[in-house]
């Protein structure tokens, strides 16, 4: 006996990610249709992905961008 | 004798290495954001993130004929990172890799699982059970994940690089990178879902 709940959970980093075939595609997608636990993850992940980025973006520092742009090669050089 | 006054082929080959080297440090600098986004989390601090970045951009401007023009400018760039931040002996300072062993006995549902078993409404959508982690949590939680694991994270999902790139930049096989996002992923879940824990 398959458990289609556990077998979905481990295809969804890769369904996520756009690594799957076609068929593993299609094989989760059936399951995501039918079972809204297993859907309810998976939105869950997608939107944590992006907190995830957002959470950790700092800008650069001001300072530290004027560094870069000194570092340039004098136009005469 | 070499020392003859240049010729005009000269001068048009000398005008256009400088158009082109102009055009290089403009086009790395425009990237710099980007570049600082991932060195920010790559290294352990916002100092060692500035370092690396001004020591890239230094080690850029003076190597940029080895750039291909036309080729991932932002991958090349972070290359260069990548290798100070291992020349730095980085990897003496951290954790090591088998601090988290336990973390393969987490799925990828357990985060949401235990964030949710800790609201008080049955079935609460998903939007509900995210707010219960604070951005903080992340910050902490991703420096917590053992180096290689999280280098792969911090390029993919942070900085957006593909799975080639990512490979290429840290010079592993790209079913490394692949395994140590999944891996590394599962870590800071499993260690977000602890510290949510412990509060």
């Amino acid at each position: 006996m398959i458990d289609w709940c556990d077998k979905c959970e481990e295809m969804m980093q890769p369904f996520l990610d756009g690594s799957l075939s076609d068929d593993e595609v299609a094989e989760a997608e059936g399951h995501l249709e039918k079972c809204s636990w297993c859907a309810k993850r998976y939105r869950f992940e997608e939107r944590l992905r992006h907190f995830v980025r957002v959470a950790v973006s700092e800008p650069m520092p001001a300072e530290l961008k004027a560094k870069l742009a000194a570092l340039r090669t004098p136009l005469d050089a | 004798m070499s020392d003859s006054a240049p010729t005009a082929a000269d001068t048009r080959r000398l005008a256009q290495e400088a158009r082109d080297r102009v055009r290089f440090e403009e086009e790395a600098l425009e990237l710099s954001d980007q570049v600082y986004r991932v060195a920010r989390r790559l290294a352990g601090s916002r100092e060692e993130a500035d370092d690396l970045v001004q020591q890239t951009y230094e080690r850029a401007f003076r190597s940029w004929r080895q750039y291909t023009p036309g080729t991932n400018l932002r991958a090349w760039l972070l290359r260069i990172l990548t290798n100070l931040n291992i020349d730095r002996g980085r990897r003496q300072q951290r954790t090591p890799q088998t601090t988290s062993l336990d973390t393969n006995e987490a799925g990828d549902y357990f985060l949401y699982n235990k964030l949710e078993s800790q609201l008080p409404d049955e079935n609460p959508d998903e939007e509900r059970v995210l707010e219960r982690l604070s951005q903080d949590s992340i910050v902490d939680a991703l420096a917590e994940v053992p180096h290689d694991f999280r280098d792969a994270i911090v390029l993919v999902d942070i900085g957006e690089f593909s799975y080639a790139d990512a490979a290429q930049i840290l010079d592993v096989p790209i079913g490394t990178v692949m395994s140590r996002l999944h891996r590394g992923r599962r870590i800071l879940k499993k260690s977000l879902a602890d510290g949510v824990a412990a509060t």
